[in-house]
């Protein structure tokens, strides 16, 4: 990892969760993609020049242990908010990544009053109200990471020549996402009913090319959460924070900061 | 020994070109172009196949099930297990097997099997299997629960035919309120269970713990050494001492009277494209928490096509000169049985005898050289060399039938 990121290994319902964390002020939680997340990503790094910023790998993905016993999106989130609970952590914001952002928007519906921001980027969770969500369980770990890049090249800046190891990663990622989130797939049927208990601003953004989830779960998320804002990033995928830091900083920082 | 016949029942007329341009065909080629004309004249054919078998003295059936492809129709083998318990009189009716896991509601199956049971007076023999990975995508079913569904339905099952009802189960996987079912099997304490697998050492020692025979399913003669040695050494470490009355084999043998005949008949074996199950997809064959995490590095290799299948695919005159596809006259076929059985010595053996578009008369033929010459060598060589059946040796149902077992000392695994 970059300078100024620590790493640590946190008990947590008994097993063992990986964080990284760095910087200092506002404190925002980061949470990743269903495919786990690279250590190291300039829109991590960005956000640590404002924010103290922590990036944990989700139970079962990365190098956290798996909890044999975890079995929706829902724990996922009550097991962060535990962690927040743990770290003496007030009002975070939360960046929910993809899959991150179902997680997110769990947290945020579960305890509204606990949060500062909540940012969802390409976020699953919701049902699309046309199209499907991409299934990953019917292509290749490789074609799958790609679809979430509007760019093949940006891809291949991000994980290079894939190796073994990251094929590896890969599986253990999806095993645990077939472990949680089966079916239905990458959706909640009571979300829709439930995130107008929200009370802070949100930030909806999504990759104005994004394969994996369509954009009407995005803008549904906008119209459900009471005090939404929905913005869309030029030339980015499902991984709009891989592929355009810049541009998804350039939101979400000043969004965050401002009070 | 038990000697069976067995067929995929595979759905011989789709365009099998448009098929080989597809790729691999088992789960998403679609059914567009499934002919159900041609489906239901397959099945009565097949059907009858069974019938003019047990007429030609063949002794079992083995059936199987599989979805979303052409090169099995027996999307529920309950469907024609049922059928032959009614229209068939004497040979044993034996699944191999339902694929546990892809049910939802394994009581409803303890009610089908038990009445298949019934109706065929006590011919079931109720064998069981994980499912391969496509199956469990064509189901919609969890492949990461896959081992754990497998064991807990199992244990559910039994407790169905077995417990007396009403009693509740509430399980990690299957939670029922009242199991109470009408219907238990006529077999005591309930119908023999028998496992066939092929790679997976998981299953090899599930198998060997409850004492229930394993169908190795047409794998290398090396590879059969290895799981009895496997099995045996579980056997052992459980308490009891293993021998060919849990074993069984599967093997393709294609039987005609000429052996140019019965040679291009046997390359109907891999008529799928090279493999019998038409090419292992990479991603659909091994969805993510099915397979063994010892094969995991393999396996991903092998999902975005950089490796070759574990299973392999060898090709059709490397399984002739390996011994696992065999074809000839029964003159010619009975020494090579011979020669297998004094190499692995199972007491349960399935003959794969028909498969891709072998003719109707072809297959019959094969049908009658099986149950009229080759399966009677068979039971001679199995009564000469020892092979005794279950059937033969009144083995346990299960390892709690048990009268024989000896305290083993600690298991070093």
């Amino acid at each position: 990892m970059a300078t100024g990121w620590t790493e640590t290994a946190v008990e947590l319902a008994g097993s063992k969760l990986h964080l990284a964390r760095a910087g200092s002020g506002r404190p925002v939680l980061v949470l990743h993609h269903d495919i786990g997340t690279p250590d190291q990503l300039a829109f991590y790094d960005a956000l640590t020049a404002r924010f103290d910023v922590l990036v944990p790998h989700h139970p079962g993905y990365g190098k956290s242990e798996r909890p044999e016993w975890l079995r929706s999106v829902r724990d996922v989130a009550i097991m962060y908010q535990a962690l927040l609970s743990h770290l003496g952590v007030e009002r975070p914001s939360l960046i929910g990544l993809g899959y991150g952002g179902w997680i997110a928007a769990e947290m945020a519906i579960m305890a509204p009053r606990d949060l500062h921001r909540l940012v969802l980027v390409g976020a699953m969770g919701l049902k699309p109200p046309a199209g499907d969500i991409l299934d990953q369980a019917i292509i290749s770990y490789i074609d799958y990471a790609k679809a979430g890049f509007h760019d093949e090249a940006a891809f291949a800046h991000i994980y290079g020549e894939v190796t073994t190891d990251q094929l590896v990663d890969w599986d253990i990622c999806r095993e645990m996402t077939f472990r949680i989130a089966w079916k239905p797939y990458m959706y909640s049927l009571t979300m829709p009913h439930l995130l107008g208990g929200m009370r802070v601003p949100s930030l909806v953004v999504w990759g104005d090319d994004d394969k994996v989830v369509p954009r009407g779960a995005g803008e549904r998320y906008a119209e459900l959460l009471p005090n939404a804002r929905f913005e869309v990033v030029r030339n980015a995928g499902h991984c709009v924070e891989m592929e355009q830091p810049g541009a998804l900083a350039r939101l979400v920082v000043p969004f965050i900061e401002h009070n | 020994m038990h000697v069976m016949y067995f067929t995929e029942q595979p759905m011989s007329a789709y365009p099998a070109d448009i098929g080989l341009e597809f790729g691999a065909t088992a789960l998403m080629f679609s059914n567009k172009y499934f002919d159900p004309v041609a489906g239901s004249r397959l099945y009565n054919e097949y059907l009858e196949h069974y019938i003019y078998a047990e007429e030609m003295g063949v002794e079992g059936f083995m059936l199987n099930e599989h979805h979303n492809a052409p090169f099995c129709m027996q999307a529920k083998c309950n469907i024609f297990a049922a059928i032959l318990a009614a229209v068939t009189k004497k040979a044993k009716i034996v699944l191999l097997g339902n694929p546990l896991p892809l049910a939802e509601n394994p009581v409803r199956l303890a009610e089908e099997l038990a009445m298949i049971d019934m109706i065929s007076k006590g011919r079931l023999v109720s064998g069981f299997v994980r499912g391969g990975g496509q199956e469990q995508l064509a189901n919609g079913v969890n492949p990461a629960y896959n081992r754990e569904r497998f064991e807990e339905a199992h244990d559910l099952v039994v407790a169905a035919w077995t417990r007396e009802g009403p009693f509740r189960w509430e399980g990690m996987h299957y939670q029922n309120r009242v199991v109470n079912p009408w219907a238990v099997p006529l077999q005591k304490p309930y119908p023999r269970v028998w496992i066939p697998g092929v790679l997976s050492k998981e299953t090899i020692i599930w198998a060997a713990k409850q004492r229930y025979p394993y169908i190795a399913l047409n794998t290398s003669i090396e590879a059969t050494k290895n799981i009895w040695k496997l099995y045996d050494q579980v056997a052992l470490e459980t308490g009891y001492v293993a021998g060919p009355e849990n074993r069984g084999y599967l093997q393709q043998v294609h039987v005609s009277d000429s052996e140019e005949k019965a040679e291009k008949n046997a390359r109907q074996f891999l008529w799928m494209q090279g493999e019998f199950t038409g090419l292992a997809h990479p991603v659909w064959s091994s969805p993510s928490g099915y397979s063994s995490p010892d094969f995991r590095r393999q396996f991903v290799e092998f999902a975005v096509g950089r490796a070759e299948s574990p299973r392999g695919r060898p090709t059709f005159e490397k399984q002739v000169a390996d011994g696992r596809v065999i074809y000839g006259t029964p003159d010619t076929v009975i020494p090579k049985m011979r020669r297998i059985l004094e190499e692995t010595r199972p007491s349960i053996y399935g003959l794969w005898g028909n498969d891709g578009s072998v003719s109707n008369e072809d297959a019959r033929t094969c049908i009658r050289l099986l149950g009229q010459e080759v399966m009677p060598a068979m039971r001679e060589i199995g009564k000469e060399l020892g092979l005794n059946d279950p059937f033969e040796t009144d083995a346990p149902v299960h390892l709690k039938y048990s009268t024989d077992l000896r305290p083993m000392p600690q298991a070093a695994e």
